[in-house]
């Protein structure tokens, strides 16, 4: 089996935020949207919702800038993770993330991020719409391909034998 | 931890503001959210008071689990003395209010007073501020909501508030949240509008503790699958609640033209089918696998574009079938409007068919409507009339005003042709055909309204030991049930048994279609035990969350009882006796409802309640309820 990845859709997506309070329950023990690690981001003047959160980059900023070398990367998990016994709190990880993905917990004093719950991602469980999934990367450019060329491929099915 | 929010008592006369804890034991007897809110009503708005004056107590709330790991715990509750009824009233909405309230410190606002100019309330992590909304004044819902954002510059605050219609004083006015999250029913929107206060905005990071999360994760997982599981839920979501429509047309359960026929022909372009085309996606709640609405787009004429939620089954209704109407794009303008101004859909959609009734029978004419035209099936005049009564223009003004007030207005000769129970407008359904959903609306708390007690799956005439398994529990019912709809016998008890399981989900702040409402499956009692175990630690046993149900299901009686109801305002009009239904199914054609077996079923309805012939609540089930020092008036 390859690698995973986590990947959103808003054409999926239902603007419930069940994901975040399921993620900041599964890390925190609280209900919490200031905690969770994903966040529905709403445009609701045109109902459009995408869930962002961290992309598990690979040449991750949150990485690069830490003056203590706490962030690192989990290969077999394809994951950014931070290293608690070496960090030292000083947030440049949350300010360097493009996507906003590095949280900062005032009440305890430490930053947080998305850890894909250890493989079984909880946000990709409770989402019935599967907006939100957890799919083998090697994978998925196939099913896109397979999802765009659906209309093409009715068309020519149709028309384009004459 | 979810105990650990606070009730605020806000006076808008003199800007006094206080914060006080909820003691547990409050917990304990009235749970939280409707629950609570009954008993806050009872003891702070003065026995007759003006449902619009300074002393009319207004209440805002979220249930006991909103915002835990309890499936759909999205429910804001409000309520007030009402302006349409002058008795209970009271709304609950979805959305995503209720949960930002929690996450700021707060369960429950108790709003007196009246402000002198127009203002809002803005809560955020336990501090309460009244602002200035002078700017906001004349506002529709979707502006107001999206100039406290900019305002604040936060798009993250979530924001109740009413629209012109509300501001009007309409006396069916909502209050709203979202595009589409109608605090519903009853004229709490007015009850605001009459208070000044245009909106309450909330933002909120603080932890809500859940006591076993590890457990509650789970259960809250186990709890989804049963939800979406079962058939119903799975239709809903792919179609939402407009795909009842069908159900009901088909059989003849809806009320056509008024009440002049049980069945809408030629439907086919209001069935929720259609929604397709003009949908961009469905729409959730806070923390719903369910979600039941559409997202759609205007398609034609001078709203086209315009982006709204819905249509649910009671716009269909209400801009279909009880005018007459059979256009789609007039259900989904009709639906965008009454929100955007903020009004009930079911109170406009029956107060513009009962006045095309009094058109056609001559009782209004164009001198009383300015010249419009009310006639069936136009859906100019349809839209033109939602507008007239959002701004309270000529016959508006007077349909404005609600059934009784309205009648009063018009003469009495429009009071036989008036579908209301309690001075309230009932939904477009039909009851003609079913003898338990006839009870329910004569009995509700609120006036005629199915979401108070409507056992609905007594219409899938589902096997008796289906029924006997929800219906016998959790007090051990040992009466007769019966699984035919046409039946009167055991429907009190299928009416009484589902009041008090949507009072426990209103005070757990949960939604209907998370319980025994569309589906005999869904979660009720003892899920409800577990959910709070796991999310707050309290300990309720199913039987205790039954007599908390009670409990407040009486005080709200009670309230009623003060405010002048007495057992003839447990009545149905007179046309659900004396005009037999015309069309539908066998089942449903040449029906109305038997006066001495419905007063049979009332009776009975009483026993079961521990209630007097007079339906007054006897000493002994004050005493066995711990209420007894609330007595009922005199």
């Amino acid at each position: 089996m390859g690698k995973k990845i986590l990947i959103t859709d808003p054409e999926r997506c239902t603007g419930c935020r069940l994901c975040e309070i399921v993620c900041s329950v599964k890390h925190d023990g609280v209900s919490n949207p200031a905690l969770a690690r994903i966040h529905v981001v709403k445009w609701d003047n045109e109902g459009f919702y995408l869930p962002m959160r961290c992309q598990q980059c690979r040449e991750a900023p949150c990485l690069a800038v830490c003056p203590k070398g706490a962030i690192r990367r989990d290969e077999a998990l394809d994951c950014v993770r931070i290293d608690y016994e070496r960090c030292i709190g000083c947030k440049l990880c949350v300010q360097a993330c493009p996507f906003g993905a590095m949280g900062w917990d005032a009440e305890r004093g430490r930053v947080f991020k998305c850890d894909l719950c250890e493989g079984d991602p909880q946000c990709v469980r409770f989402c019935d719409m599967k907006a939100v999934d957890y799919v083998e990367a090697d994978r998925l450019s196939c099913v896109r391909m397979r999802q765009a060329g659906e209309q093409y491929s009715a068309l020519m099915r149709r028309y384009g034998r004459g | 931890m979810a105990l650990d929010r606070n009730i605020a008592y806000i006076d808008l006369t003199t800007g006094e503001v206080r914060t006080e804890p909820i003691p547990l034991e409050w917990r304990r007897k009235y749970i939280g959210g409707r629950g609570l809110d009954a008993y806050l009503l009872y003891t702070h708005c003065p026995p007759q008071a003006d449902p619009l004056g300074p002393e009319n107590a207004l209440l805002i709330s979220a249930g006991l689990l909103v915002g835990t790991m309890a499936s759909a715990s999205a429910r804001t509750h409000i309520m007030a003395k009402s302006p349409l009824t002058g008795i209970l009233g009271s709304a609950n909405m979805g959305g995503f209010f209720a949960p930002e309230l929690r996450w700021a410190g707060f369960d429950h606002l108790v709003i007196r007073g009246q402000a002198e100019r127009p203002v809002y309330l803005y809560i955020h992590n336990g501090e309460i501020e009244i602002r200035s909304a002078e700017k906001l004044w004349g506002s529709g819902v979707y502006d107001t909501q999206d100039l406290i954002r900019r305002e604040l510059d936060d798009p993250e605050t979530q924001v109740l508030c009413i629209g012109q219609a509300g501001e009007n004083l309409v006396r069916f006015a909502n209050v709203m949240t979202g595009r589409k999250n109608a605090g519903g029913r009853t004229g709490m929107g007015a009850v605001m509008g009459a208070k000044r206060l245009k909106a309450v905005a909330c933002r909120g990071t603080r932890s809500i503790a859940i006591r076993f999360p590890e457990e509650a994760l789970e259960y809250n997982k186990q709890i989804i699958d049963q939800v979406v599981s079962t058939k119903v839920s799975q239709i809903m979501q792919r179609w939402g609640t407009g795909f009842i429509f069908g159900v009901t047309n088909t059989t003849g359960l809806v009320r056509c033209r008024n009440f002049q026929y049980n069945q809408l022909p030629n439907s086919e372009d209001i069935e929720c089918e259609n929604l397709d085309k003009v949908s961009i996606g469905l729409d959730g709640c806070f923390g719903c696998q369910v979600h039941c609405r559409h997202r759609y787009i205007i398609p034609e004429g001078p709203y086209a574009g315009t982006y709204a939620q819905g249509p649910e089954y009671t716009s269909q209704g209400a801009f279909g079938a009880e005018v007459g109407c059979r256009s789609l794009n007039t259900v989904l303008v009709g639906n965008h409007l009454v929100n955007d101004y903020g009004m009930d859909t079911l109170e406009v959609g029956s107060m513009m068919a009962w006045a095309m009734e009094l058109f056609e029978k001559g009782i209004l004419t164009e001198k009383d409507t300015a010249g419009l035209r009310l006639a069936w099936g136009d859906d100019e005049a349809v839209i033109e009339l939602v507008r007239r009564i959002a701004f309270r223009r000529d016959i508006g003004d007077i349909l404005a005003e609600g059934p009784l007030g309205a009648a009063r207005r018009i003469g009495p000769q429009s009071l036989p042709y008036l579908i209301h129970v309690k001075g309230m407008s009932n939904l477009h359904s039909d009851e003609r055909p079913t003898p338990a959903l006839a009870l329910n609306i004569a009995v509700s708390s609120r006036g005629a309204d199915h979401l108070r007690g409507r056992p609905a799956i007594d219409l899938y005439n589902l096997p008796l030991p289906v029924l006997e398994r929800v219906y016998r529990n959790p007090d051990g019912y040992t009466g007769p049930l019966t699984n035919s709809y046409s039946e009167y016998e055991g429907k009190p008890r299928m009416v009484q048994w589902q009041e008090l399981v949507y009072m426990a989900v209103d005070s757990l702040g949960v939604c209907k279609y998370h319980t025994v409402f569309l589906s005999p499956n869904h979660p009720q009692f003892k899920e409800f035990a577990r959910l709070i175990y796991l999310n707050t630690g309290l300990e309720f046993s199913e039987r205790e969350i039954w007599d908390a149900a009670e409990r407040c299901y009486t005080i709200e009686r009670l309230f009623n009882l003060r405010e002048g109801m007495t057992r003839k305002d447990d009545w149905l009009p007179d046309r659900y006796f004396d005009e037999p239904t015309r069309l539908g199914l066998p089942v449903a054609r040449g029906k109305c409802i038997d006066r001495e077996k419905f007063r049979a079923m009332l009776d009975e309805y009483y026993r079961l309640h521990g209630w007097d012939e007079n339906g007054v609540p006897t000493p002994e089930t004050l005493e066995r309820l711990g209420i007894a020092a609330l007595k009922p008036a005199a």
